[in-house]
């Protein structure tokens, strides 16, 4: 077991552990279905992006999508995991209007994808290991609209064959914050990969929750799944919710029922799904309809010669050749655009200029920040790439002071512009001519002789002369020249 | 292997298909004699024999990732009974 602790909850009789497994559905990008020729693309009039084979026409067969293999490939080598050079479809029955086939097509006993491990990132810079059981591939049912008539449902099987991967993790993980930093980093690496959009608000990616609580080191509990939650930060709400209501069941003498709940984000609570007595028999079989699934070596192989650099690998490169800190590596890599933008940065340096730290530094603390301020994502940031560049080598060869910078990027995040040509024009420039400086420093001490004779005493007096030449110089001065000046003219 | 009443109404209900108790014992009957024909393969000793795919050797047919199918919705819900706006609709089920 390789999960790492979590945090555990209060309840009257003591604390007690949460143990959580999961399974996330990841909708597979590519142009056409998994089994027939019709389109991905979300949100099609109804029924118009459906093929024959998708509502299980008499006499349609089932041709697998290669890109749909080759993905699942790609996102098993991106979880470390072992990958089955054979791997067999099988027919998942059950009776719902969500399913013209009456089964799905999914992987069974011999999933494409075994066993593998990823990293999360927590709080604090702290990391937990998660293990994954297995990840396989199958059909997306079809959408079932509920409220369009109160006697009936309506149903589009435009999602209906989209090929999905099941992740299943083991039970590693222990708390709210965990599974949350969980789909996260999974989320993470498949958008890195171009395997899965992520989007969780259009159903690409959902997850069910395994919860069962125990008192810590004892025997597991009794666990419930929560269906279908669609977005992160319900996934802790959800855990905490199930968690607290096993607690309070267990504490008053009850026993939990293993079921299927749902997460209603409204009121914060759980509710049942389905009752008891119709528990699901899938009788499982292999699909007759397709032959098992067989690629060589030398085909995972090439895809993983061919694999993009992952977060993981990234955020060590950050380290390890630019200086970052583990924290600003992690905040830059955690979504692929961030890295994109941050790495179009440094390119338009040129490689005197490359200034990992100070770039880290202008695209995590006023880019980054100015666009959560103004809730913007980094697709509409008014600052380009060369932009931020053009500030931070305006900073590194010492044209313009951090003060001032923090100006020009207002000018360029409000009004646009080329950063090299707004500081002439708009005279930004840190003046560094050393006769210059001079010249108001000695005015400034001729003007202010009781002063002068204070900071000889106490030479930490010398920073308002500090504050006064800068002032008088509009912020431009070079703030060193001014203390080495100030410095030797007062003796100190 | 042989199947009870019992099992008859599970598998009808599994497969929603309303079954009355006066068809079990005739669908009891049927349900016995096909698992009895297909009985008779257990008396091949397969020991050790990997289980065979396909009759000739041949790997699974494979698609490239092209969209050559769909916008035919008119088509496909040509035989529904009823529709709206080209859904499909069907009695309400809300789980």
């Amino acid at each position: 077991m390789t999960a790492t602790s979590g945090k555990l909850i209060k309840g009257a009789t003591g604390d007690w552990e949460v143990v959580i497994g999961m399974e996330i559905h990841a909708q597979v990008t590519s142009k056409s279905k998994l089994f027939s020729g019709a389109s991905t693309a979300f949100g099609g009039d109804p029924n118009s992006h459906v093929s024959l084979v998708d509502v299980a026409m008499p006499g349609m067969l089932p041709v697998i999508n290669e890109e749909c293999v080759r993905q699942a490939v790609r996102t098993g080598l991106g979880l470390n995991a072992k990958i089955n050079l054979r791997s067999v479809f099988d027919r998942k029955n059950y009776f719902y209007p969500d399913l013209p086939q009456g089964y799905q097509i999914s992987q069974y006993k011999d999933p494409i994808v075994g066993e593998g491990e990823i990293t999360v990132e927590l709080d604090g810079g702290r990391t937990a290991t998660v293990g994954i059981e297995r990840l396989h591939i199958e059909q997306d049912p079809g959408k079932m609209l509920h409220d369009q008539s109160p006697s009936l449902s309506f149903i589009d099987f435009n999602r209906c064959g989209v090929a999905l991967m099941e992740i299943v993790s083991k039970p590693d993980i222990r708390d709210a914050e965990q599974a949350k930093a969980y789909v996260t980093k999974l989320r993470s690496i498949m958008r890195y990969l171009g395997t899965c959009d992520g989007d969780m608000e259009k159903g690409s990616l959902r997850a069910d929750v395994n919860v069962s609580v125990r008192k810590p080191g004892g025997p597991l509990g009794t666990r419930c799944e929560i269906k279908n939650i669609n977005s992160i930060s319900f996934i802790g709400q959800a855990v905490e919710a199930e968690a607290r209501r096993q607690i309070e069941i267990i504490e008053d003498g009850g026993v939990i029922e293993q079921e299927t709940r749902r997460f209603d984000p409204d009121k914060g609570e759980t509710r049942s799904m389905r009752s008891k007595e119709e528990a699901h028999d899938y009788r499982y079989f292999p699909d007759p309809d397709l032959l098992p699934l067989e690629f060589t070596q030398a085909f995972v192989d090439e895809l993983k010669a061919a694999l993009p650099e992952l977060p993981d690998q990234k955020k060590a490169r950050f380290i390890a050749d630019l200086g970052l800190s583990p924290y600003d590596a992690s905040v830059l890599v955690a979504e692929r655009e961030s890295a994109a933008f941050y790495e179009s940065v440094l390119e338009a340096l040129s490689e005197r200029a490359r200034d990992g730290k100070l770039a880290a530094n202008w695209v995590i603390n006023e880019l980054f920040g100015r666009l959560n301020k103004e809730g913007l994502d980094i697709a509409s940031s008014p600052v380009a790439a060369a932009q931020l560049a053009a500030i931070v080598a305006l900073i590194g060869e010492g044209t313009i002071s951090g003060k001032i910078a923090k100006d020009l990027f207002e000018i360029v995040w409000s009004e646009g512009g080329d950063p090299r040509a707004l500081v002439e024009s708009r005279g930004m420039k840190q003046v560094t001519d050393l006769g210059a400086i001079e010249k108001v420093v000695d005015e400034i001490i001729a003007a202010n002789p009781d002063k002068v004779a204070q900071a000889k005493a106490k030479p930490q007096l010398a920073g308002w002369f500090v504050g006064q030449v800068m002032k008088s110089s509009g912020g431009k001065a070079n703030p060193q020249a001014v203390n080495d000046l100030l410095k030797s003219k007062l003796g100190i | 292997m042989s199947v009870d009443a019992a099992t008859v109404r599970r598998i009808a209900q599994l497969a929603r298909i309303a079954v009355t108790d006066a068809e079990v014992p005739h669908l009891q009957g049927e349900l016995n004699a096909m698992l009895d024909f297909v009985e008779q393969l257990s008396e091949v000793n397969v020991e050790g024999v990997e289980p065979m795919t396909s009759v000739t050797p041949m790997a699974m047919k494979k698609r490239q990732d092209v969209v050559t199918d769909g916008e035919i919705a008119d088509d496909i819900v040509k035989n529904a009974p009823a529709t709206e706006n080209n859904f499909f609709l069907v009695p309400k089920v809300v789980e």
